[in-house]
């Protein structure tokens, strides 16, 4: 972990949703670069979505598909003129197919500083078990 | 192409596959003029910069960043932006299944184009997205001019 701490964080252009169904609203629509990883209990599911509020963060589970997606509203003023314009702002939307390892009815979510948190525990018999081997 | 291969797109394989394409589609429609360009610096964070009447507004998308690793000075015209972006250890159990979210060190240095009153510098941090607000020298603000009649 030391190493990676230490390098210089390269910029890097925001992924842009290319599917075949539009959304409704107007506007890019962006990739959120994610990290999940897995335990014995549970998966966590981590998103970097700046710009989203609690309150415009849907998450949804329908037929074991996991849809996120962030809507964010422009910040500046109307009164505001551009100078520089780097990066672009835009809604948020990613989808994961889920396991059947996954209890979908205790998810929990938590958004802070910009980045979702997802806590997508396993069912009990998909935990791993250690088998013990008796001595004869 | 090559090289951008060669130059760590470790995950090529797992991206889409029309993410090519769309970025040159994204260049054909810039040359065309009909968006609003983004240049990039090259260098993280990358920032959108607006101006009114009284300030300069600069943003930055800094998700996971805490007010306490990030650093900015103000200098004679311009503002310097440096941090760290950690990512807690997932524990040495877990196991990873996607890593997309980058840790690592940051430090830029931006001019702006215009004399500014460095002492009046704010800057706030909410959801993910950093915002200074940096208000424009008084000397350099635009003055109406009352005319008098004779």
């Amino acid at each position: 972990m030391a190493d990676t701490e230490t390098k210089a964080l390269q910029d890097k252009e925001k992924a842009q949703v290319t599917s075949p169904a539009e959304t409704t609203r107007p506007g890019p629509a962006f990739i959120p670069a994610v990290d999940i990883f897995e335990n014995e209990k549970e998966l966590t599911l981590l998103a970097d979505m700046p710009g989203v509020k609690a309150g415009d963060l849907h998450i949804g589970i329908k037929d074991g598909v996991l849809t996120l997606s962030g809507e964010t509203n422009p910040p500046e003023k109307p009164s505001e003129g551009d100078i520089l314009r780097e990066y672009r702002v835009g809604n948020y939307f990613r989808e994961f197919t889920l396991s059947g390892v996954i209890d979908q009815e205790k998810i929990e979510a938590g958004l802070k500083n910009g980045v979702l948190r997802l806590i997508l525990p396993k069912v009990e018999a998909a935990r791993p078990r250690k088998i013990e081997v008796k001595s004869a | 192409m090559i090289l951008r291969r060669v130059a760590g797109w470790p995950s090529w394989e797992m991206r889409n596959p029309f993410e090519e394409l769309e970025r040159l589609r994204k260049m054909l429609d810039s040359m065309a003029g009909g968006t609003l360009r983004e240049t990039s610096s090259g260098v993280f964070p990358l920032m959108n910069v607006t101006e009114d009447k009284d300030n300069f507004y600069l943003r930055a998308e800094l998700p996971g960043i805490t007010t306490e690793d990030l650093d900015i000075s103000v200098t004679a015209n311009g503002i310097a932006i440096s941090g760290k972006r950690k990512i807690p250890d997932a524990g040495s159990n877990a196991v990873y299944h996607r890593r997309e979210r980058e840790s690592g060190s940051f430090s830029r240095m931006l001019t702006l184009p215009g004399q500014i009153e460095g002492a009046k510098v704010e800057a706030t941090m909410a959801d993910g997205v950093l915002t200074v607000l940096i208000p424009k020298s008084e000397k350099v603000k635009p003055r109406q001019i009352a005319i008098r009649t004779m």
